[in-house]
């Protein structure tokens, strides 16, 4: 077999853009605190609720929408196999997410002006599939990552008469994966964790009532529940399950081999994806307990939003590691996707890598702006 | 095969269809925020009120349209990996990176300042503020420069190699992406977007003046509208003057569709109106247009800035005729031997791939000398005949014809505007044809505007990477039925959403007239 050594420059420019991958995806996770509260739209009526939450995630939602777009760029940029495979195969369930986006984009600016068609309820209900469905299928989609998907890959098809198509997929084209029990899990946990962070930013965002204040602490108790319940589960699942590890990659093809509790070993092997998983877990929990135990506590957002973030992070690691395919093919495990053969070339990846030097900076605008524009509080009564 | 096809036909349907709607909405867009930013500097500086009411209520119209110019955008990225994904490992390489870095250093720089521009009036101070609303605005354009750039490199691939072992492109120089062909394409579509935005604001403030409200409002925005589109209209009208050299250098067949030609000469007239002979074809003598009337040397002078010079139709280019950087014409390679050459290429391809399986280092340097030697001509091989590389003519024609007359239209109305509001805003007020002539000369902006993209799109067919990669081979392995449900899918919700955004447009602009504060 033939095997074309790459450099070690390639292999760090590799991990190094998995990280910066993990990095977007665990903003991304974070930043679905606004589906959440979309999700928490409808049955508010009479409570108040309905307006402190379109005011609030009113003021972040292009910012979770930007992060979608540029983890998709960045995906495509790095790992253009992944982009290829995955979303040309499960079409489906991305058609889905981006149609959930579309009807998001524009009801935060359309559902109080006149003239909007759909009028008021319209909008609220776009939102609210956005915030639910949208939640739950991203989460199928990283859980893919893990329980993987049915393809293959064939380079040489590029060059074969009548099936140029290099990727083909089974002809459920994504909904097997929607329907998959196990990928639901986390499409669930990501839906309740995402609720819990919006109830844990409206809280710190909004100077609201007694009543409001009790009523979006209770949501969060229930809401932070299912998603504990779900996410252990997901998390018991995923390290009992067995997984595939890459013995050898070449370009036109990758052997794998089956390895019981490849998750738990990707887990324990890695003392950086460990303490990051446990370090995020705890945060997340801090986050959530001191704002349900203590009576005016508005801060756990910050615990539980950097939580997310490393534990979101700890998972792609944990992915994508130790000579882990990213993608599993649960068809031909031989055409699973790794970051060492569905990455872009040396060239493009260390030129990538020279423009995410900027990301701190980016962040460092965000972060400045999102201080500015949270100095004036939500209040039910104006904006 | 028919699946095959009907799913590549339905594909780039959807696509069109995508990118003409998106086109609705960004170059408003990115004009509209220029002029929005250059209002609010006004007030800034004059500390005004009457320029701040103004700027606020331009910029509300702003925000409608930019909320559904991002709902479009979204897709069409994420497109390319659902409708395209050969194309997308083919070139993902160097085409990936211009649009991850489109996310991080553009998108985020407009969303963030845009929600600021849009939802921090009282909240951040009157400068931060109007910081906001210029870096929203640059940060369309950047985001602009990035897409136009992707977009760019497939009419004019350059800055990258062939890896067989991979089997496909990587890029080897990223300053390349840069070419004259980006750079005029940049100008050119951002630079059209503050016409389109110049005639959106003329218009909208021409209905005023024809209600006979907030008159002072309304020639308050039209003086500011008809610079920016005048300056944005030169621009463009130069930048198209460079981007007809550029096509004319790395596309010639777009060149001759886009003017209908068949056989050229030296010197090559250039038809001004015409109609093309729908049975023309490049190997029959049936005459090439119906009707027409023509400029003598005109598209010598527009393709190579020299009026004698030769410019080769679709047969000749069919035939391998060319003209090199001297301008001499030569001879090169037919579409014939193109074709063959092609698959002599995939041959090879395939012959590396099997030897490299093999481990048969011998084979796989036979194989490569073989790839090597014809790669140029790799997509041509992806074709049976010569019929499949010829773009739609008659469609590239009008568009062409449809948007330089539109254009060369609104050259005479931005300059007549701009002198008849400063010479006598009195009877520019009273001109009621005027104002009328204003308000339908908006939609045919945005004609004009669309017809500039399918040139560009539709001339360049059937190629989603110019010579190396044609559409029917950078598909996804999706049934045509999923297709055709996601392309009515968004036409539908598309559709909606710009009657909603059309709606909420007019009942906005309704309230500015039955509001006498705005003046």
């Amino acid at each position: 077999m033939n095997t074309i050594e790459p450099s070690q420059t390639l292999l760090m420019l590799q991990d190094y853009w998995w990280i910066i991958i993990s990095l977007l995806g665990g903003i991304l996770v974070f930043l679905l605190f606004v589906q959440g509260g979309q999700s928490m739209l409808l049955n508010n009526r009479g409570t108040g609720a309905t307006q402190i939450i379109l005011k609030a995630m009113g003021r972040k939602w292009e910012l979770t929408f930007t992060t979608l777009v540029t983890f998709g760029g960045a995906l495509f940029a790095s790992f253009p196999l992944f982009y290829s495979t995955s979303f040309g195969g499960a079409f489906w369930l991305w058609i889905l997410i981006l149609f959930s986006f579309i009807i998001q984009a524009v009801s935060y600016e359309y559902r109080d002006k006149a003239g909007n068609l759909f009028g008021r309820r319209g909008y609220d209900i776009f939102l609210f599939i956005n915030g639910s469905v949208g939640c739950i299928l991203l989460g199928v989609a990283v859980a893919m990552f893990f329980f993987g998907g049915q393809f293959t890959v064939e380079r040489l098809n590029l060059v074969t008469p009548d099936a140029t198509v290099i990727s083909t997929w089974a002809p459920t084209h994504g909904f097997e994966a929607i329907f998959c029990w196990k990928n639901l899990i986390l499409g669930v946990a990501v839906l309740f964790l995402a609720r819990t962070l919006a109830g844990l930013y409206i809280l710190n965002a909004s100077t609201l009532s007694d009543q409001l204040f009790q009523y979006f602490k209770s949501r969060l108790i229930i809401n932070a529940g299912i998603f504990l319940v779900f996410f252990l589960a997901f998390v018991a699942i995923l390290l009992t399950t067995t997984g595939y590890t890459v013995m050898s990659a070449t370009s036109l093809g990758t052997i794998v081999e089956e390895t019981p509790y490849k998750y738990f070993h990707n887990l324990i092997g890695n003392p950086a994806t460990l303490v990051c998983f446990l370090v995020g877990v705890v945060l997340v929990l801090v986050g959530i307990i001191r704002t349900i135990l203590s009576k005016h506590y508005t801060a756990g957002i910050w615990w539980s939003g950097l939580g997310t973030v490393l534990t979101v992070m700890a998972l792609f690691w944990m992915a994508g590691f130790n000579d882990t395919p990213f993608l599993p093919s649960t068809l031909d495990p031989s055409s699973s996707l790794s970051i060492r053969n569905a990455s872009s070339s040396e060239f493009t990846l260390q030129t990538m890598s020279y423009v995410s030097i900027l990301i701190p900076f980016v962040l460092g605008y965000i972060w400045y702006v999102w201080r500015s524009i949270d100095k004036n509080k939500v209040t039910a009564d104006k904006e | 095969m028919d699946n095959l096809i009907t799913t590549v036909d339905w594909s780039r349907w959807q696509f069109a269809m995508t990118a003409i709607y998106h086109w609705l909405f960004v170059p408003l867009t990115l004009g509209l925020s220029v002029i929005v930013a250059i209002m609010e500097t006004i007030s800034f500086r004059k500390k005004s009120e009457k320029w701040l009411r103004t700027t606020k209520f331009w910029m509300t119209l702003l925000a409608i349209n930019f909320a559904i110019g991002v709902a479009t955008g979204i897709i069409l990225e994420f497109e390319f990996g659902t409708n395209w994904s050969n194309y997308s490992w083919f070139v993902g390489d160097i085409f990936g990176a211009p649009l991850a870095i489109e996310g991080i250093l553009a998108f985020f720089m407009e969303a963030t300042f845009g929600a600021v521009m849009f939802f921090g009036w009282g909240k951040v101070s009157a400068r931060f503020h109007l910081a906001s609303t210029w870096l929203t605005a640059i940060g369309a354009s950047i985001s602009a420069l990035w897409i136009l750039v992707a977009n760019s490199w497939m009419q004019y691939p350059v800055g990258m190699e062939f890896d067989p072992a991979q089997m496909r492109n990587v890029m080897d120089n990223f300053w390349a992406l840069f070419s004259p062909v980006a750079i005029n394409k940049f100008f050119h579509a951002v630079l059209s977007g503050w016409a389109l935005a110049g005639a959106f604001v003329i218009a909208v403030s021409c209905y005023f003046l024809w209600r006979g409200s907030n008159r002072d409002f309304a020639i308050r925005s039209i003086k500011v509208g008809a610079w920016t589109g005048l300056v944005g209209l030169l621009l463009t009208m130069y930048t198209g003057d460079g981007s007809a050299v550029e096509v004319t250098r790395t596309q010639p067949m777009k060149l001759a569709a886009m003017e209908g030609l068949y056989e050229g000469h030296a010197p090559q007239s250039l038809v001004a109106v015409g109609l093309v002979n729908p049975d023309k074809k490049w190997d029959n003598d049936e005459p090439e247009y119906l009707f027409d009337i023509s400029l003598p040397y005109g598209l010598s002078i527009l393709a190579r800035h020299d009026y004698t010079a030769f410019v080769p139709g679709i047969k000749d280019i069919i035939e391998g005729v060319d003209v090199n950087e001297n301008g001499d014409t030569i001879y090169t390679v037919s579409y014939q031997e193109r074709i063959a050459r092609g698959k002599a290429a995939q041959a090879a391809l395939h012959s590396y791939g099997v030897a490299m399986q093999d481990n048969d280092t011998a084979a796989m340097k036979s194989a490569l000398d073989a790839l090597e030697a014809d790669y140029p001509y790799f997509g041509y091989g992806y074709f049976n005949s010569v019929d499949e590389a010829i773009p739609p003519v008659a469609l590239t024609f009008y568009s062409f014809r449809v948007m330089v007359i539109l254009g060369s239209f609104f050259l005479l109305f931005f300059i007549v505007c701009l002198i008849w509001v400063y010479k006598s805003e009195k009877t520019f007020n009273k001109a009621r044809w005027m104002q009328m002539v204003a308000m339908i000369a908006l939609p045919f902006m945005y004609i004009c505007s669309q017809a500039g993209w399918i040139v560009a799109e539709v001339g360049r067919q059937p190629w989603t990477v110019q010579d190396l990669l044609p559409v029917g081979a950078a598909i996804s392995a999706i049934p045509s039925s999923s297709v055709i449900v996601t392309f009515w899918m968004f036409a539908v919700i598309f559709t909606l959403l710009l009657i909603a955004e059309v709606g909420i447009m007019i009942h906005w602009v309704k309230k500015g007239v039955n509001n006498p504060e705005l003046n």
